[in-house]
């Protein structure tokens, strides 16, 4: 593993807005690496300075030993890029786009393989503005796999994705890297940093709230564990406060939320339960999210959508 | 130049998609052969030395066709690009800004010479449209023009923030110069006050280049237009190279 882009104190600002705000982490070869945060944060000006695309106010990025924004057509022939925002012409046909996106790299794969990769095959002669939100990210995506890039750079890749077509991409990307490539990508979704990510950076305001794998940002927060299940109204949950390794006993309405931690604690909580005789119904586990890492770094909620 | 022929190709074929910008360059010249001919005829005619309205005009109608194609077409069309991110698409690939706008010339050129080239039959046809100069010459002239108009349709485009805008800088800057420069009212017949303003339109100079070569003058007896027009291209261009933004 080494490293394939290194930040270091990068900076933007955008009138009185500090977008960035003094931000150093590194990529590994190989990994996927996301950015996530509520918006606002800086994702995407962040990416956007690897990308090249922008240049910090200050600070430095080496991108496989170049410096994007001014070796741009370098690092162009080298990374792949789908941005937040952007759109063809409206009457461009997919398989055109593909075809002249190919044409302006040293390099580039064949329009056929990457249609039947992306499931646009059948679209290749619809006309772009005819095509659906999925089907514009779809080509989105094999346009910034056409040159067969070594990085890259999805920006808010799932935004507007119904969650099927969400779980298809979160596929296709780690397809992506299973093929070798880097991915470095930005959400606003802690599930997809959580399920997708080999290492997730949290950002907020600007800044760098935490960094490392999903699994050990959640287990940073320490170990309590959470049960839920609802029992009839007027039945008192305190007495379960008494369990062996529950900590604490939260009750809304009919809704039960029991705290704990250790291995056997889910077992010793329905086990107490099984002996009050209470009536109880759809128990089930919650394990702490990068939601709640979030929530514990911030002290704020992420904003869904 | 990696990408040039590819996107040249591309441009030509949206160009004859989109309806509006296919209608000014391919159907808009016949039908102004078709218009001002059943309004002027082509006889001959004293105040024009001899020769018939149709004649004298078409260099004129040449020099509105470039101008809809530089001045609204061209500023139009890359305001929609910036506005809905196709600029930003492109210049995240490995585009380079000058395989962008040459393609975009080349194309743009094409298409205005395939419109000319429908302008000259119909009026050949429908009035047998006298032409006394040499075909080359006159072809380099319309190009000369083209690029010195299209450059200004860049700088345009290079100064409004979106296509509404464009378009109306565009419209305020084409509709005077239309009718005050002598291309769709020979200059002969408007009173001289309006032959005053025309001196200072850059139109003005395009017609009289092209109808010199038309009628067979030679470049050196045009040298004033040729360098009016070779000024506003090096001025347009340096500024719009400076001004772009992709987005």
């Amino acid at each position: 593993m080494s490293k394939i882009i290194e930040v270091n104190e990068i900076t933007k600002q955008y009138g009185s807005v500090q977008a960035v705000d003094g931000v150093t982490f590194h990529v590994e070869e190989g990994e996927i690496f996301g950015i996530v945060g509520p918006n606002g944060a800086g994702k995407t000006t962040t990416i956007e300075c690897i990308e090249g695309i922008r240049r910090p106010d200050s600070g430095s990025v080496d991108l496989l030993g170049y410096v994007p924004w001014k070796d741009r057509m370098e690092v162009a022939e080298r990374i792949g890029i789908q941005l937040q925002e952007s759109a063809l012409p409206l009457r461009i046909r997919v398989r055109e786009a593909l075809d002249l996106f190919g044409a302006l790299y040293e390099v580039h794969g064949d329009s056929q393989v990457l249609l039947d990769r992306l499931e646009l095959a059948d679209k290749a002669k619809a006309m772009f503005g005819k095509l659906s939100g999925g089907q514009k990210q779809r080509l989105f995506i094999a346009l910034a796999l056409v040159n067969r890039p070594q990085v890259v750079f999805f920006d808010e890749l799932t935004t507007g994705l119904d969650p099927h077509a969400r779980r298809s991409m979160w596929d296709l990307v780690r397809q992506i890297r299973d093929q070798g490539a880097t991915v470095f990508l930005t959400t606003h979704f802690m599930e997809e940093a959580e399920r997708l990510c080999d290492r997730v950076l949290i950002m907020d305001e600007g800044r760098i709230v935490a960094l490392d794998t999903p699994e050990a940002l959640i287990r940073s927060l320490g170990v309590e564990r959470r049960l839920v299940f609802t029992v009839a109204d007027q039945w008192d949950s305190q007495s379960l406060v008494e369990l062996p390794r529950v900590d604490r006993v939260e009750q809304i309405g009919e809704r039960v939320v029991v705290y704990g931690s250790g291995e056997r604690f889910a077992s010793s909580v329905v086990h107490g339960l099984e002996t009050s005789g209470v009536d109880f119904r759809d128990l089930r586990t919650q394990d702490p999210t990068l939601e709640d890492v979030f929530l514990s770094l911030t002290g704020r909620r992420m904003q869904e959508e | 130049m990696r990408g040039l022929k590819e996107l040249t190709w591309i441009n030509l074929k949206l160009n004859i998609r989109e309806p509006v910008g296919a209608f000014f360059t391919l159907a808009f010249p016949p039908l102004m052969v078709v218009l001002f001919g059943a309004m002027y005829g082509n006889d001959p005619s004293p105040i024009l030395g001899g020769y018939g309205s149709m004649d004298v005009s078409m260099p004129g109608y040449t020099a509105v066709i470039l101008s809809t194609v530089g001045l609204m077409n061209i500023p139009i069309t890359i305001g929609a690009y910036r506005e809905f991110g196709v600029l930003r698409r492109y210049q995240a690939s490995a585009m380079r800004p000058r395989v962008f706008i040459s393609a975009d010339v080349i194309a743009n050129m094409l298409m205005t010479i395939l419109g000319l080239a429908l302008l000259v039959l119909f009026g050949w046809l429908l009035y047998d449209v006298r032409f006394e100069g040499n075909v080359l010459s006159y072809v380099l002239g319309v190009i000369w023009c083209g690029l010195a108009i299209f450059a200004f349709g860049y700088l345009i485009a290079s100064l409004a923030p979106g296509a509404r805008t464009a378009q109306v800088i565009g419209m305020v800057l084409f509709f005077p110069m239309m009718f005050l420069s002598g291309a769709t009212i020979p200059m002969e017949i408007l009173p001289e006050s309006i032959q005053n303003i025309a001196n200072y339109l850059p139109l003005t100079y395009v017609v009289n280049l092209l109808r010199g070569l038309w009628f067979g003058e030679a470049w050196r007896d045009h040298i004033l237009a040729v360098t009016i027009l070779a000024g506003i291209l090096i001025v347009s261009t340096t500024c719009a190279a400076r001004l772009f933004r992709w987005e």
